[in-house]
């Protein structure tokens, strides 16, 4: 079958809209599990609501393999260089995504010992509040994200969005 | 009275600054100086058997002299009974005998105390933090650390 192409042999289109649409539907997500929102998170991830659904079903533990990194529960200031360095370790281009609303403010805890939302260390992309969110807002937030990873925006907290709670 | 009250008296009487019962569990202000051997008679008293120590902690009373009070619970697995005991420590300079020579469950419950209140436990074979981190300063758990200090080891990006 003959490709219709305009002449001189070129393709007018939008690579990066395709790389945007390949990017959204394989996103591997680093679950950084910290505190009760992870049993929110697991069972988002397992099969009832199943986001697999949304080409996130396969998260990697290791950060150099993740392009999104999830960050579940409340991180004290103890906690706060290794998330920093796990940050650090991901590749280009990634993403971050506040899960809870102690990630997102510091939550109820406002003491000596807890970091007042992770945006003071490192960039967030999109925000999903609650204590702890559904996994319907988490799947919200995971399709809001795939927006933005769609448009081409995100990495380095390009503008905040947040699930809608 | 209980078979623990009533052998604390008997065997300590001059250790106590009061006893009683309170909420249906018996408790007793021991001298600090004391609470090493008013421990071992509780766990090694044939009548007594309190073989399982629960939980050490502390309270700041910033008002009253002396300032802290170190809290033992003890718990009898073979007899059911438990009891509370508390030792008066003074402020300025807070330091009790250790328990990790009768209890080896003692070291990490001690270490928080040092953690959080600064008592230090004469004898204890590691006493360094155990909850903050390393360069923490003060002991967050005192009413005179103040509630709004924050000690971050990554800075405030904004």
């Amino acid at each position: 079958m003959a490709l219709n192409t305009p002449a001189g042999g070129f393709f007018a289109s939008r690579l990066d809209r395709m790389i945007g649409w390949a990017r959204k539907y394989s996103i591997f997500q680093y679950p950084f599990v910290t505190a009760c929102c992870g049993m929110e998170y697991m069972a988002t991830a397992c099969s009832h609501y199943d986001v697999d659904r949304f080409g996130a079903g396969m998260p990697r533990f290791s950060p150099r393999q993740a392009d999104v990194l999830f960050v579940v529960g409340t991180i004290s200031h103890k906690l706060a260089p290794t998330l920093k360095m796990i940050y650090d370790q991901m590749c280009e281009p990634k993403w971050v995504v506040a899960f809870g609303v102690c990630t997102c403010t510091g939550g109820f805890y406002d003491n000596y010992a807890t970091v007042m939302g992770i945006d003071t260390i490192i960039p967030v992309d999109v925000y999903i509040p609650g204590c702890p969110p559904r996994p319907e807002t988490v799947l919200d937030g995971l399709m809001k994200l795939q927006e933005k990873i769609q448009m081409g925006g995100g990495g380095q907290g390009s503008g905040n969005w947040a699930a809608d709670n | 009275m209980s078979v623990t009250l009533r052998k604390l008296k008997e065997n300590f009487g001059g250790a106590l600054f009061d006893l009683g019962s309170a909420f249906g569990d018996d408790f007793a202000v021991v001298h600090k100086d004391r609470i090493v051997e008013v421990s071992q008679a509780l766990r090694d008293d044939p009548d007594l058997r309190y073989n399982f120590l629960i939980d050490v902690t502390a309270v700041d009373y910033p008002q009253r002299r002396p300032r802290f009070e170190v809290v033992y619970h003890f718990f009898s697995l073979p007899l059911r009974h438990r009891v509370r005991l508390k030792a008066p420590v003074d402020g300025s300079d807070p330091e009790v005998p250790s328990l990790v020579p009768l209890w080896k469950g003692a070291d990490w419950f001690e270490r928080e105390v040092w953690d959080m209140f600064g008592i230090r436990f004469a004898g204890h074979p590691d006493l360094r933090r155990i909850l903050m981190y390393d360069g923490f300063e003060g002991h967050p758990l005192r009413k005179d650390y103040p509630v709004n200090r924050r000690q971050p080891r990554v800075g405030p990006r904004n």
